[in-house]
């Protein structure tokens, strides 16, 4: 049987990896739902002084012609402005980039970040469990 | 047994033509979307694109401008292209029928049709001759249904009062001719709320109204007594000469809305109308104007409503 992580010690090991890349102009965004959960934890663990944004990207999705649209879809929620912030894009699974893109969509629709990393718990792709932290910082990423 | 005209086969939404027969789950998915929207709607950029290449046709048979103009608000907001058809000076009045109308908007590609009709049931005809990929919304049907200002109505109450199960909702005037009246009275017995009273002369109240589990009264204060909502009808100034009525200072002082007769309701009642309002007729400036009244946020919420209402029947 395969043994999974511990939650709470991705946790901690993601906000390490983080710590040292914050700066004065650092906010973060969790997206709706699973990533809104590991963003709450990390916002805390980083003791991030700007208050935490959750977004729903249900309205920015490129499967609505096929799909529909999401049921309960949440509100979005950005307490501070975006422009000119280094924005920590928080999702708990980083797949094909399509959640990333629409998310980036979404925000730049509050303003002009001066740049974007997607950090994910989890990268199925590459199959590593753990801390996936898919740009350089800065500049803002390209979310292949 | 006949299948919901609404509904597809997976029971999912496609056609809005009236809240009567609609499932809780569902009017409760359209609020919640709505209060996504509503926040889209507050931003500085207030586009999402989830319509974008979608053709939404504004058919009004009937003049309308809060309802026209906030479907072509919300369906602008969700990035599709808004056509609005003037049908008074239209093919309609050349002697075309409103089913080869829809037909020749249909070959235009058509994804949408918003329709207002001064006939019961129009809405529901189009519904059941439009393409599988077409979606109808009724935007007001003879005496029928409007349900999108129902839908607007629940949620500006939800957005008050937070919780429909302790409520008690007073529709005030000239329920007979009222659509809105009707779809609310649908809405609020769906969700719940435990007691909802309509209050007007027996002229202008249908007759077994009583059997939409309503409670009537005819003595306004009487039925004002502890409501939490009060939800004013326009009287239609052509009530006064069918002889329903003895005439409009008559009315208002037995129905018209007073800050003396709302004091009757609970402390944090609100007041709603869905316009246009006579002021003088069926509510007073001090009422229409003053603390209890969210006559103005109603219009707001109007569009996150239908914003949320395309959204879902257009990727169903």
């Amino acid at each position: 049987m395969v043994k999974l992580p511990e939650a709470e010690k991705l946790c901690e090991q993601l906000a390490a990896e983080l710590r040292p890349k914050l700066g004065p102009k650092s906010a973060m965004i969790g997206l709706y739902t699973g990533g809104a959960w590991l963003a709450e934890r990390l916002h805390s663990l980083l003791a991030m002084q700007e208050p935490l944004g959750l977004m729903d990207i249900a309205f920015y999705r490129d499967d609505y012609h096929q799909q529909g649209l999401h049921h309960d879809p949440k509100r979005t929620k950005i307490p501070f402005d975006v422009s000119g912030r280094e924005i920590l894009l928080v999702d708990d699974v980083l797949y094909t980039g399509r959640t990333v893109r629409a998310a980036m969509n979404e925000l730049f629709d509050y303003g002009r970040p001066a740049s974007i990393s997607p950090v994910a718990g989890a990268s199925c792709r590459s199959a590593r469990s753990i801390a996936a932290l898919a740009s350089t910082f800065p500049p803002a990423c390209a979310c292949a | 047994m006949q299948r919901n005209p609404q509904l597809n086969q997976a029971g999912e939404l496609q056609h809005l033509l009236s809240i009567e027969g609609l499932p809780r789950e569902i009017l409760t998915q359209i609020l919640d979307t709505a209060e996504s929207f509503a926040g889209v709607t507050e931003r500085e950029v207030k586009k999402v694109p989830l319509l974008r290449g979608k053709s939404v046709f504004n058919l009004f048979f009937e003049p309308s401008t809060r309802t026209r103009t906030t479907f072509e608000i919300a369906a602008k907001r969700l990035s599709a292209d808004v056509i609005n058809l003037n049908i008074a000076v239209s093919s309609q009045s050349k002697g075309e029928s409103l089913l080869d109308t829809v037909a020749n908007l249909s070959a235009m590609h058509a994804d949408i049709f918003v329709v207002r009709h001064g006939s019961s049931g129009a809405p529901f005809l189009i519904a059941r001759h439009v393409k599988p990929h077409e979606h109808v919304i009724n935007a007001g049907d003879g005496r029928h249904a409007h349900p999108t200002q129902g839908l607007l109505d629940l949620f500006t109450i939800r957005h008050y009062k937070k919780d429909f199960s302790r409520l008690t909702v007073a529709i005030v005037g000239d329920v007979l001719h009222s659509r809105v009246a009707r779809s609310l009275i649908h809405g609020l017995t769906t969700l719940g709320a435990p007691e909802v009273r309509v209050i007007g002369p027996q002229t202008l109240l249908p007759a077994g109204v009583e059997a939409l589990g309503v409670k009537v009264f005819h003595d306004m204060r009487e039925g004002l007594r502890d409501c939490d909502v009060v939800v004013m009808l326009r009287l239609q100034s052509e009530r006064m000469k069918g002889a329903l009525l003895p005439s409009a200072q008559e009315y208002f002082k037995n129905y018209g809305l007073t800050l003396d007769k709302l004091s009757l309701a609970r402390k944090d009642a609100i007041v709603m109308h869905p316009g246009p309002m006579n002021r003088g007729v069926e509510i007073d400036s001090s009422v229409a104007d003053g603390p209890h009244s969210v006559i103005l946020p109603q219009v707001t919420f109007g569009i996150a409503v239908r914003m949320a209402v395309m959204s879902i029947v257009a990727g169903n």
